[in-house]
């Protein structure tokens, strides 16, 4: 893997320093979406569907020698673009790493309402439930 | 009662720009754009007049009304009910027992649903309801219907979004207690030809209730000239606040219905074994009502009373035709609901497309539209689509806001395929 979840957030952030316009934002999102390596579609099933109320979202996450390995889909090719951020930053970290990161990049490329909450996409929950699978496999480590 | 500046102009040119300026949130930008508010279906915006009256209400003249016996809670009291006069006149209902507030359709429609449930539905019985319901006119019925051993019927629906009124016959039947039909689509803008339903339910003598959210914004509405027998609608999708509806029911059915919750105001008196329960319309009020709220929805009802209708009608119509035929030229755009009779919504999905990612593209070019499946599920599976991306249009919206949407639905679909 590239480097730490810290490190991998800089990269983000540098590369995103060269948008000047949010079509050239939003583009790179989409190509980013359209590339994102699909989820298994053995895992595209409702146990790993998160509930956001427009565009599907499916979440696996497996163990693997200590690293933990996302991959992720969604209907909506934005939230895909987004998602593979994620996948970048924590896909590959150590459990313990990635249930106490600070997700500070998403906020410092403009895209932080997209995380909110209170928008209908299921990035807010995808972001808790990686962070809960971090959780999660870090006791499985630790037995 | 304050009046839109609309009603000082003497042009018959749509009053478009003397209505906007009536709109203080209209001069908003998002994202760094001018705003293109095309969400009207789910809320409008609220006029000066409107805001100013709530602000004026909480300023000045609040107390709680109906029980007080000082001035201002006497003047709270009329000002709350000037506004049921006001609701009884602008819908040309006969008497003001038949206005009830309530908390919005949503309320309006679950006081129904839950009075028939407890005072007519028996087992075997059946509800109509169509398949392009709103959830909030469904899901009452069925958990009436459900405690009541009752089932639910459901008029189809064709490809351009009409009624299949075909055998409408056989599923008015002797067992049908209710029909509660959408009075416009709110996905589709699909007006029902309500009166032929209503006429045809009559001659079984099967009450009619309409949900007229999506009506009451883009037309006069005459409850004794349509002979319907409930007729529910929200404040804030009609330049009003949030958090007020309004159910009109005929006294008759009203006083058949038992109250739909306990509380104050809807008693005239209470012993610990037996309560009397109070004279319409109070009988359905229980509790404090939304007086500021009910004041708002008075000065939203007065702003509309002197807008000139005809001029408005056919601003929106010019709206919906140029819009929709822009809209046609998009590449892999399909505009979903056809029906000849429309209001101003126009919901549509694009091939290969999600309409989350066009609804992002147009937020980001100061577009404000919805997409999903604007609660009608059964209606998203009959067109065997997730969801739309919809644009719904209102009194302040411009031929220019059509084509800055146009613009940005194909800027949208360019870069997503």
């Amino acid at each position: 893997m590239s480097g730490t979840i810290e490190q991998i957030q800089r990269e983000i952030v540098d590369e995103f320093s060269f948008f000047s316009n949010w079509t050239d934002k939003y583009e790179y999102l989409i190509d980013m979406g359209k590339n994102l390596p699909l989820i298994d579609p053995a895992y595209k099933t409702e146990d790993h569907l998160i509930k956001g109320c427009q565009s599907r979202v499916w979440l696996h996450a497996d163990l693997d020698q200590g690293r933990v390995k996302f991959t992720a889909d969604s209907e909506a090719v934005i939230t895909k673009g987004i998602i593979a951020l994620l996948v970048r930053a924590l896909s590959g970290q150590r459990p313990e790493d990635i249930a106490t990161a600070d997700l500070h990049f998403i906020d410092e490329i403009g895209l932080k309402e997209h995380l909110s909450p209170t928008r209908s996409n299921g990035l807010a929950h995808m972001v808790r439930k990686m962070k809960m699978y971090g959780l999660a496999f870090t006791a499985n480590v630790g037995k | 009662m304050s009046t839109p500046a609309t009603s000082r102009t003497s042009s018959t040119a749509p009053p478009v720009a003397a209505i906007r300026a009536d709109f203080p949130l209209l001069q908003r930008t998002m994202h760094g754009q001018p705003l293109a508010f095309l969400d009207n279906a789910a809320s409008s915006q609220k006029p000066r007049q409107v805001i100013d009256a709530i602000s004026q209400y909480y300023q000045s003249e609040h107390a709680n009304v109906h029980r007080g016996v000082y001035e201002i809670s006497a003047a709270a009291t009329e000002a709350f009910e000037a506004t049921r006069e006001a609701t009884r006149r602008y819908i040309g209902a006969a008497s003001t027992k038949e206005i009830i507030f309530t908390k919005g359709t949503t309320e309006s429609i679950n006081l129904v649903a839950s009075c028939f449930e407890r005072a007519i539905l028996k087992p075997g019985d059946e509800v109509l309801i169509s398949m392009m319901e709103h959830h909030s006119n469904i899901v009452p019925w069925q958990i009436a219907c459900e405690q009541a051993g009752a089932h639910i019927r459901a008029i189809p629906v064709d490809s351009a979004g009409e009624l299949v009124l075909d055998d409408l016959d056989t599923l008015l039947n002797e067992r049908t207690r209710i029909v509660a039909l959408v009075h416009v689509s709110n996905t589709l803008g699909t007006i029902n030809p309500v009166e032929r339903i209503i006429a045809a339910a009559h001659a079984r003598n099967i009450p009619v209730l309409l949900d007229g959210a999506q009506a009451m914004p883009h037309m006069r509405v005459d409850v004794q000239a349509l002979d319907v027998d409930f007729y529910a609608f929200s404040a804030h999708k009609m330049y009003g606040p949030t958090g007020v509806g309004v159910l009109y029911g005929k006294e008759d059915w009203l006083d058949r219905l038992p109250p739909y919750q306990g509380g104050g105001e809807m008693i005239r008196e209470v012993r610990i074994d037996k309560t009397e329960y109070n004279e319409l319309p109070f009988k359905f009020e229980a509790g404090t009502p939304n007086i500021a709220g009910v004041i708002g929805l008075h000065a939203a009802i007065s702003y509309l009373e002197a807008l000139p209708w005809e001029v408005v009608e056919q601003h929106e119509a010019q709206i919906l035709g140029h819009a929709t035929e822009l809209l046609n030229q998009v590449s892999g755009l399909r505009i979903v609901g056809t029906a000849g009779q429309k209001t101003s919504v126009i919901s549509f999905t694009v091939d290969d497309v999600h309409p989350h990612d066009i609804g992002t593209l147009l937020d980001q070019q100061g577009i404000a539209v919805r997409t999903g499946h604007h609660c009608t599920e059964p209606l998203m599976r009959h067109f065997g689509i997730h969801g739309t991306v919809r644009a719904s249009f209102g009194i302040y919206n411009t031929i220019e806001e059509t084509e800055r949407l146009y613009t940005a639905v194909n800027k949208a679909v360019n870069m997503l395929r």
